[in-house]
């Protein structure tokens, strides 16, 4: 599979379809690298035409609006904008739900105008034209899998179905935890926790929402976002728990059953 | 005569105080700054027609909710009563709308009274989740003695208020019986014909006694209680409405741009600025520090709050013990705004006492630990976005004071440097595709 650049795109005079923003963890986070190839990898089988922005790309300025300085925030912003609008990019494909608010919501006011979507939301569209076929069960057949809602996807963006109309497509039983949907727990994470400790209390957020997987009888954690993922598989190796339970991202169970 | 005159006295002397209270609440609100709203005037009305009058979000609790409709309806309909205590005090008559109404009168005083007696059995229940149940909410650490008892005062006071009008009813309705005086035939009554055998046997002084006392008892008593509802969490069947009008209609995750840093980073960047952002003055202080940097909305929020807890009870940062508490947020930005009001009243204008919103009421340690996930902004009842708080003041704190924790600040340095949150070189960013092949 070859996986082209912008800048590679510009050179032949050509524009993809979709512009695939891969996120730092995306790019660095050797876990998440998996999901980022994983969605290569469906784009790819699927024929659209998709470009990444390669080292052009640089952080959207999310953990630095949410941990309060906005100025690196706006750097950030403004440096990206010119990139993209130097493309003359018109869509965009996130993996990561922090890239997806940021860009969607918040790039608008500061010059940024792009149709945005998240990965869940592609898969599901790619879903329903019929673009993908899955294959049944395997390995997963008859087994449980949870998802966990991610804030940025959920609260923030009100992003609830198309994770699961993903995961339903799949031949798994798809289990709520206690906290769902909109009530759905953070995974501790957000707003810059990822970057530090976390303040004192008699529990980790993870930890909590950990358990809260577990009593599903999930053998599968779905997530959708790579701060998400982290922090779920933290949370089961804390509770020793990597033998029996897997976290994987939506991407990575669909890019499985292709 | 005397008895009109009193009633007279009672009335103006309440709405004086009441009117007072309006205007500081008023001048309060309007410590804060501007506040750009969002979405149309339509949007923003149906949020008002759901959330404050359709109660549409107590309704994820729904056996609270249903009771909480009951006393807030109940509260709305029998304060149409009002309007005849009102008439009888003023004009020393008595059932003056018997007249006007004819057989209705007796259908509304029945609805009056059905909803008088499902107030006082939802109140005893509300009373006996906080006090005998102890609902865990209701005993966070910033529900001190004063918020409780606050919320067990308007408890008892509903209570003793609907048990008045009542027994008015069933006084009245024993003295019809024995055809004394003006008690003109009003027809049994749907609760109160039920408590007239217990003081049926008195005398006929001792019963224009309890009903001229429970008609004083129920006026006086809803004269008090508008006057302590602006000191109380009970503002809140006020306020709710304008709150949930001027609801934030953008998506939750999309925090409000910051234009006096725009306007600075352009210039960092040289890039070229638009016309407002050349008219726009100097950029004052980044973030909250105090109350007055906050939006009037922001503080209308905090006059608003029920303290429910319910945003706190959701809150990660809360569950698992962190120090962080949405609702002492809101709670804490009311009370500073009270203090500086307050300020304000003995001063003629605000003299500085050494106190802020900010490390006086509300620690670094609160502030660092949200993960801006959101759940409380949905939780609440009434729309109040404690978020927006928490962020602006972790604004002044990063921006202004440099109190970041030291991995913040090498995620910062990271960001400037290598253009992501970690410490990898920027040429090492599509290293992931080289993995594939
Ligand atoms: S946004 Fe912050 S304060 Fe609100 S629930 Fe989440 S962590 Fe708690
Ligand atoms: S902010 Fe809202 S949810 Fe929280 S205590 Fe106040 S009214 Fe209740």
């Amino acid at each position: 599979m070859n996986i082209m650049t912008m800048a590679a795109f510009a050179a032949k005079g050509e524009q993809p379809e979709i512009l695939f923003w891969v996120g730092c963890a995306g790019s660095f986070d050797d876990r998440y690298k998996s999901v980022t190839l994983a969605i290569c990898k469906i784009l790819d089988k699927v024929g659209m035409s998709f470009a990444v922005l390669g080292t052009e790309e640089s952080c959207t300025g999310d953990p630095a609006r949410r941990a309060g300085n906005d100025f690196l925030f706006q750097m950030q912003a403004m440096s990206n904008i010119e990139v993209l609008n130097g493309y003359g990019i018109k869509k965009i494909v996130t993996a990561c739900p922090h890239c997806f608010n940021t860009i969607k919501n918040e790039y608008p006011i500061l010059g940024g105008n792009y149709e945005v979507i998240h990965h869940s939301e592609l898969l599901q569209e790619l879903l329903n034209q019929g673009k993908i076929n899955l294959q049944g069960g395997g390995e997963f057949k008859g087994k449980k899998i949870t998802y966990h809602d991610s804030c940025y996807l959920g609260r923030a963006n009100n992003i609830y179905d198309a994770p699961r109309e993903v995961l339903e497509a799949l031949d798994i039983s798809l289990v709520e935890m206690k906290r769902s949907k909109s009530k759905g727990l953070c995974c501790g994470a957000g707003g810059g926790q990822m970057f530090k400790e976390p303040e004192k209390g008699n529990k980790d957020i993870n930890v909590e929402r950990t358990e809260e997987a577990i009593e599903t009888g999930a053998t599968t954690i779905a997530t959708a976002c790579p701060f998400c993922m982290t922090m779920m598989s933290d949370g089961v190796k804390n509770k020793e728990k990597e033998a029996s339970i897997a976290v994987m991202d939506l991407a990575e169970l669909v890019a499985k059953f292709m | 005569m005397v008895s009109s005159m009193i009633f007279f006295a009672c009335l103006a002397v309440a709405a004086y105080f009441v009117f007072n209270n309006i205007v500081k609440i008023r001048r309060n609100i309007n410590l804060g700054k501007a506040f750009e709203t969002t979405g149309n005037q339509g949007e923003r009305f149906k949020k008002m027609i759901f959330i404050a009058f359709g109660q549409q979000k107590m309704f994820d609790r729904p056996l609270v909710a249903l009771l909480h409709l009951f006393v807030y309806l109940g509260f709305l309909i029998v304060n149409i009563e009002m309007l005849e205590i009102i008439i009888d005090g003023l004009f020393g008559t008595h059932r003056v709308l018997l007249k006007f109404l004819g057989n209705s009168y007796h259908f509304m005083v029945n609805i009056f009274e059905f909803f008088a007696i499902t107030i006082i059995i939802a109140c005893v229940i509300f009373y006996v989740r906080r006090n005998v149940l102890k609902i865990k909410r209701f005993w966070f650490s910033e529900m001190s003695t004063a918020p409780r008892t606050d919320a067990n005062i308007i408890l008892v006071a509903e209570i003793l208020l609907m048990s008045a009008f009542l027994w008015m009813n069933a006084a009245d309705l024993s003295l019809q019986a024995k055809g004394l005086g003006h008690y003109t035939q009003t027809g049994s009554f749907l609760i109160s014909s039920h408590l007239v055998p217990f003081i049926d046997h008195l005398s006929a002084g001792s019963l224009i006694f309890i009903e001229r006392g429970a008609w004083w008892f129920h006026i006086l008593g809803v004269l008090a209680f508008a006057n302590y509802l602006p000191y109380s969490k009970h503002l809140h069947i006020i306020l709710a409405f304008p709150n949930t009008y001027f609801s934030n209609l953008l998506p939750a995750g999309q925090f409000k741009n910051m234009p006096e840093v725009t306007k600075e980073v352009k210039l960092m960047l040289n890039l070229p600025l638009t016309e407002a952002e050349n008219a726009a003055a100097p950029a004052g202080r980044f973030g909250a520090k105090d109350v007055p940097d906050l939006t009037w909305k922001q503080l209308m929020e905090a006059y608003t709050c029920t303290e429910c807890g319910r945003c706190s009870s959701v809150c990660p940062a809360n569950i698992t013990g962190k120090k962080l508490s949405p609702r002492k947020i809101m709670m804490d930005t009311r009370d500073r705004m009270e203090e500086i009001g307050a300020n304000i009243d003995k001063n003629g204008s605000f003299q500085d006492d050494g106190k802020t919103l900010y490390s006086n009421y509300i620690s670094q340690e609160e502030l660092l630990a949200c993960t801006t996930c959101n759940a409380c902004v949905d939780a609440c009842p009434v729309n109040i976005d404690p978020l927006s708080i928490i962020m602006d003041l972790r604004k002044f704190m990063i921006m202004e004071e440099s109190k970041a924790p030291a991995s913040w600040n090498n995620m910062f340095s990271n960001l400037e440097n290598n253009m992501a949150p970690w410490k990898f070189a920027p040429t090492e960013r599509f290293n992931w595709a080289k993995k594939e092949e």
